[in-house]
């Protein structure tokens, strides 16, 4: 089977290569790129005018299955990450059972190889049923696939329990990413503790709830040799804990989400559960933070943490809500509207915030080796177009969730085609 | 969209005065009679309580009455609500009864707002987990006004747990509408910092005796544990440091008078000589309390 897209402008941020040229899928595998490649008996895509790149990665997402499929499944979630230019997504492990075995571990796996219409990876859990009590089985579930180890939205507060899962993770050489919270200090709180919080009556998280974990962390990091990966970055103390760690030579890193650099507390409707996530929507302070982050490197990826909610439950008074918004099919847009077309940075180093740089943090290797054109590599690529406008309608979503901030938002560019081990997944429609 | 009234923050002030200046209609005469209208003959109105409340509700009803409207009301305890049903079925239902308005209270702060976004009929927030509670403030507006002839000028010093409090808040809100000098006190933990910048006139002091200095009016604030989830001050503490006795009402000026929105709490927020002392304006309040939510329901009705 073999797939040659055509004279698209080549983007691989990883080998410097960007230049108008033919890629070449065969059995699923970057076979070649270069100029006017001549094959015979492919099929052929055009993508005169388009931007070719490698197969976008997002590494945080939520799934939902097994356990709440009226929320999202695998295949929904799969289908939205396609919409999105994503072929490859990993999934946290806060499901029902949580991932925190093996067989959890072979459940996803299997399931997403019979559903999903982009690559798969499961994340598991750091502790039994993400409870910060016992460690979750965490070799068996690296042997079984799992990727990294996070306990997402339950971060361990148990310091010396998050030290043995560091530990750990760093013998069977995956990454530990954390959701960090100290739960004690975020509390009940349903936002951004400042002005907003107060003038609305709701209850604060304290940037410090975030600030305290990754400081810990860090320290942990350093302590167990562990690779650590802050998720969902979104306070300026927090970045500039991660630089200093990165300045130390720690295998410290950090992704930030679309959200967190496109909006900030100031920008959120009164009660409007859309925005309600965790962590909050920050300080306008807190999002440039974030986006000199992603400028300067000490945030190595963007992330989308897309946390599908069915819309009954998105539907309640604000403190009831839960947290999370969907975000898979509006990263691109954001991301070009934050960063590429304000200037703050290059096309081709937006491409590695979501390609080379995620494939780095999770470290794939051998069969597996993603993010680049290179040959050999998987047979990924995403197809976009950096300029077109186009309007988000979230009804349209493929996610079974609807609970997006950015309905009606216009666009500048976005995702065209999307292509997974040589076979187009989703095209834009009209494309 | 209906215009019901949501809050203060986001009231004109032409409005507030309007509302103001219609509700001296509607106290009591000298003789101890009260204005009974028509005027809202043959409107219904829904007054749905998710929260406990003796005051505000009953206060309300009678006004509701006053003026010639119908009244449902439906508590909490005896609503579907407790059966599982969400907050929109329950509203949509009361809905399609064609109310002509409905008066809300529930516990979760923008509950109101978060429902007139999805119903056409209009609703007056009677207050809002620890957000607003609009016609108290304007209650108390009407009580300052009536003993001080105008509110420019003023200093009021609101003393409490200001962190929970949507009384605080609307009333915040209303003075700062009309260049009031508005000083807050009270435990650091029920006075974020960031209350210093949600309305301009407003600045904080933690000594009690600091805050009321020349005070022309005191609003005291009763703490609200069912709403404090940690460690807090002991109530002997919070009394030592926090509650308002007499003595301390010689640094205010002359005719301070002490405002609380009630339920008070004798020997904790406030000593019983000064809720029960000639500057205590708290049954005042009730009574101008029916005279405001009239004129709120007539607005509403009568739009």
């Amino acid at each position: 089977m073999r797939l040659v897209i055509r004279n698209g402008r080549v983007i691989c941020p990883s080998s410097g290569f960007d230049n108008v040229a033919d890629v070449l899928i065969e059995d699923g595998v970057i076979a070649a790129v270069g100029q006017n490649l001549s094959i015979s008996g492919a099929e052929t895509l055009d993508a005169t005018g388009l931007v070719v790149a490698p197969g976008f990665i997002d590494i945080h997402v939520h799934l939902r299955e097994p356990g709440f499929e009226h929320a999202e499944t695998i295949e929904s979630g799969s289908r939205a990450a396609a919409a999105g230019g994503f072929t490859t997504i990993c999934c946290m492990p806060n499901t029902m059972p949580v991932n925190d075995s093996a067989t959890v571990t072979s459940y996803i796996i299997e399931r997403a190889r019979r559903h999903a219409i982009v690559n798969v990876f499961p994340i598991g859990a750091i502790t039994k049923g993400s409870k910060g009590e016992e460690l979750a089985a965490i070799s068996s579930m690296a042997a079984a696939g799992a990727v990294a180890i996070s306990d997402d939205g339950r971060p361990v507060m148990n310091s010396r329990v998050m030290r043995r899962a560091m530990e750990t993770a760093s013998e069977v050489e995956i990454p530990v990413i954390d959701h960090c919270e100290d739960l004690h200090l975020s509390g009940d709180g349903d936002m951004h503790e400042g002005l907003d919080s107060v003038r609305l009556g709701l209850s604060g998280i304290p940037s410090a709830a975030e600030d305290v974990m990754v400081a810990r962390d860090i320290l942990l990091a350093e302590l167990t040799g562990a690779r650590y990966h802050v998720a969902h970055i979104s306070t300026r103390h927090a970045v500039s804990m991660v630089a200093f760690a990165k300045q130390r030579g720690l295998p410290v890193t950090a992704e930030a989400t679309p959200h967190h650099i496109a909006l900030h507390t100031g920008l959120m409707p009164a009660y409007d559960s859309n925005y309600k996530m965790k962590p909050p929507l920050r300080s306008d302070l807190d999002l440039d933070a974030v986006v000199n982050g992603l400028v300067n490197g000490a945030i190595d990826c963007i992330a989308t943490d897309h946390a599908p909610h069915a819309g009954d439950d998105k539907m309640q008074e604000f403190e009831k809500c839960p947290f999370g918004i969907i975000g898979l099919e509006t990263a691109l847009g954001t991301a070009l509207e934050v960063l590429v077309h304000t200037g703050k940075l290059s096309l081709t180093r937006l491409i590695a915030l979501f390609t080379s740089e995620p494939a780095r943090v999770i470290g794939w290797k051998g069969e597996q080796a993603r993010g680049a054109l290179r040959l050999g590599f998987v047979g990924d690529a995403t197809l976009l177009d950096p300029q077109r406008a186009w309007v988000y309608d979230v009804n349209k979503s493929l996610s079974k969730s609807k609970n997006s901030p950015f309905h009606q938002h216009t666009f500048q560019g976005g995702p065209v085609a999307t292509i997974v081990g040589g076979q187009v997944v989703w095209r834009r429609d009209g494309f | 969209m209906a215009t019901g009234l949501l809050g203060i923050e986001n009231f004109p002030r032409p409005d507030i005065e309007q509302l103001l200046e219609r509700a001296r209609n509607f106290q009591p005469k000298e003789s101890g009679s009260y204005p009974r209208l028509t005027s809202c003959a043959g409107k219904m109105i829904v007054n749905l309580f998710f929260e406990n409340s003796t005051r505000t509700r009953s206060s309300f009803e009678i006004a509701a009455r006053r003026l010639g409207a119908e009244m449902l009301s439906i508590t909490a305890s005896g609503s579907s609500v407790t059966k599982g049903e969400s907050l929109v079925d329950t509203l949509n239902t009361l809905v399609a009864m064609r109310p002509q308005a409905i008066v809300m209270r529930h516990g979760a702060s923008g509950a109101p707002h978060f429902l007139a976004r999805h119903l056409t009929t209009p609703i007056v927030n009677a207050g809002d987990g620890t957000h607003e509670h609009p016609t108290q403030a304007l209650l108390d507006a009407r009580t300052i006004l009536d003993n001080k002839g105008a509110l420019e000028g003023l200093r009021v010093a609101i003393i409490g747990d200001i962190a929970h409090s949507r009384v605080a808040r609307s009333n915040i809100f209303l003075l700062s509408k009309f260049g009031v000098d508005i000083v807050l006190c009270g435990p650091p933990s029920l006075v974020p910092r960031e209350l210093a910048r949600i309305a301009p006139g407003v600045r904080l002091e933690h000594d009690i005796r600091k805050a009321i200095l020349g005070a022309d009016v005191i609003m005291m604030l009763r703490v609200q544990l069912e709403r404090i989830h940690e460690p807090t001050m002991d109530a002997s503490e919070y009394f030592q440091f926090y509650g308002l006795r007499l003595e301390h009402l010689s640094l205010a000026k002359p005719d301070v008078i002490v405002l609380h929105p009630g339920p008070i709490n004798r020997g904790r927020e406030i000593s019983s000589e000064v809720a029960d002392s000639q500057r205590s304006m708290i049954l005042n309040q009730v009574e101008n309390g029916i005279a405001v939510r009239m004129a709120v329901l007539e607005r509403v009705l009568l739009q």
